[in-house]
């Protein structure tokens, strides 16, 4: 396999917590990954490491086969489940402001025509999303699910390579959710992304995965428990022939079919 | 019967509720004065009503017999100046001082307890060296609600500009933004209208060194007036000037929170 991503023995820990443990993987590019298990199990401290927000204390971290940049950068975009757009400005403002950084390189803004055609791209990647309508908003008068359409929108603006959703759409009803997860489906295909989403829903992690990552500890010390690290417990390629075995492995009724795989 | 916890008096009778202490002070300055002046005709302490409107009216609406000037006007004019003077020059220093340091960890490091132990000296302690350093004319007046002021502007600015989402920042840093831009863009224009919140909680202590400064040293102004006519006990015009300050800080407490809302309606809204 042809890598993109790639991860050797990685450690990371918070003084004597040990949070991940020996993690290695390889991840090809256009990968759709979904990341489960239990709450303080690493999976937001692995997106942490893979933004550059976190160093890893030993290991390495590789991006097309170069090492992964300590710094957020344009290359990696990022939602996070709240605060991810800036209440300040409007919609349209929200998207463009990817642009005024890059082209107006001493106040992070433009005027006139540069303005007008970071507006106009904002709108196009706007209407992609369904927020056509909302141009003029402000965050606050968005629904939480319109919330994170923009947040999409906003992070595709700077066409990364690689996309991270930290719990997205934990905090959306139910109906709202399910349209996320076709958007989503949608944006990585347009888009060629490499996306790697945390959740605790295991069904959404099997529905929008084309691979799901599960994250536990293999060695438990029940008195020490942040003595040992978790890592990626199961590494499952939910393609066709692997599912029915998948869920065996998880427990899961089958019901669950991957959207991504049968669409 | 609902529990009285419960119990939520409707609109109208909660503005008449509201009133109601404000009328009873007003019978009981009445009735003390009365009593106090069937005792005695000449007595200053208790001014009746209609001294008051005299002291007022001669204040505010006759030209003063050794300047010619109306001397209520021009003590408003001047305090306000001095306060709006003063009050600027804070917020501008908190603003830039606080968001810089709140911003920039490396400016925090260095500035951080130094802020931290002048917000502890009681600035009326410094007010004679105040005189001393910058004289007895306006700019000491200035420098003592600058100085007494501006710490706690700086330390509100910087735990709000810190108490920003983590979020925020990283999002910025990943569309492109580069620290001034992101500083400039990100959070500048969202730390504005907690500038506002901060400067309207100053504004008590604002106008208390205002207020002594004037008493100290001064030839004009509200807190000037109010201690000059101390001496001869004029309540007539001592009242109304207390009353007149109430007024106008709150009004211009008032006119803070307007205009913050029309500047910034997202953030009204948030909350």
């Amino acid at each position: 396999m042809n890598s993109f991503i790639e991860l050797n023995k990685v450690t990371k820990h918070y003084g004597d917590n040990v949070v991940l443990e020996n993690l290695s993987c390889n991840v090809a590019e256009g990968e759709f990954v979904t990341l489960v298990g239990a709450s303080g199990c690493g999976k937001s401290t692995f997106l942490k490491l893979l933004l550059g927000t976190e160093g890893a204390n030993s290991g390495e971290l590789l991006m097309a086969g170069k090492p992964i940049v300590q710094e957020p950068s344009k290359e990696r975009g990022i939602v996070f489940q709240k605060y991810s757009v800036f209440p300040h400005l409007s919609v349209r403002e929200n998207v463009a402001i990817g642009t005024e950084f890059e082209e107006g390189k001493w106040w992070g803004r433009l005027f006139g025509e540069a303005r007008k055609r970071a507006f106009k791209q904002a709108d196009e990647l706007l209407t992609a999303v369904g927020l056509e309508h909302a141009l003029n908003k402000y965050p606050n008068e968005l629904s939480g699910g319109m919330q994170q359409r923009l947040a999409l929108a906003q992070a595709l603006i700077k066409k990364p390579r690689v996309l991270l959703l930290d719990e997205p759409f934990g905090a959306l009803d139910p109906g709202i959710r399910k349209d996320m997860h076709e958007l989503v489906l949608g944006l990585w295909r347009d888009y060629g992304l490499t996306v790697f989403m945390v959740t605790h829903d295991l069904k959404e992690g099997f529905q929008l995965g084309t691979r799901l990552w599960v994250f536990d500890k293999m060695r438990h010390d029940p008195h020490a428990p942040e003595r040992f690290g978790a890592t990626i417990t199961y590494d499952l390629h939910l393609d066709q022939k692997n599912l029915p075995f998948a869920a065996e492995a998880l427990d899961i009724s089958g019901d669950y079919l991957p959207t991504a795989i049968a669409s | 019967m609902p529990r009285l916890i419960n119990l939520q008096p409707s609109r109208r009778l909660k503005a008449a509720l509201g009133i109601i202490p404000f009328v009873l002070i007003l019978i009981a300055y009445q009735v003390g004065s009365d009593i106090r002046k069937a005792e005695n005709e000449q007595d200053r302490l208790l001014p009746s009503f209609e001294e008051i409107a005299d002291g007022v009216n001669r204040m505010a609406f006759e030209p003063s017999q050794r300047t010619g000037e109306y001397l209520f006007w021009e003590d408003t004019k001047s305090s306000l100046t001095r306060l709006a003077i003063g009050i600027s020059i804070a917020a501008c220093i908190g603003l830039l001082v606080g968001l810089a340091a709140g911003a920039i960890p490396i400016i925090a490091a260095p500035l951080n307890p130094l802020i931290t132990a002048i917000s502890l000296v009681p600035p009326m302690a410094i007010l004679p060296i105040l005189f001393i350093v910058f004289g007895l004319g306006e700019l000491s007046k200035v420098m003592l609600i600058v100085i007494g002021v501006s710490p706690f502007l700086i330390r509100d600015i910087l735990q709000r500009t810190q108490e920003l989402p983590r979020e925020q920042l990283i999002k910025a840093q990943t569309l492109g933004g580069n620290s001034w831009q992101i500083i400039v863009r990100v959070v500048f224009p969202q730390i504005l209208p907690r500038l506002f919140d901060a400067v309207r909680l100053s504004l008590g202590a604002a106008w208390l060194f205002l207020i002594a400064a004037e008493a100290i040293a001064a030839t004009d102004g509200l807190g000037y007036r109010i201690f000059l006519v101390r001496r001869y006990m004029s309540m007539d015009v001592i009242l109304p000037y207390v009353v007149w300050i109430t007024c106008l800080a709150f009004a211009i407490d008032w006119c803070l929170l307007k205009l913050s809302r029309w500047l910034f309606p997202w953030y009204h809204a948030e909350k």
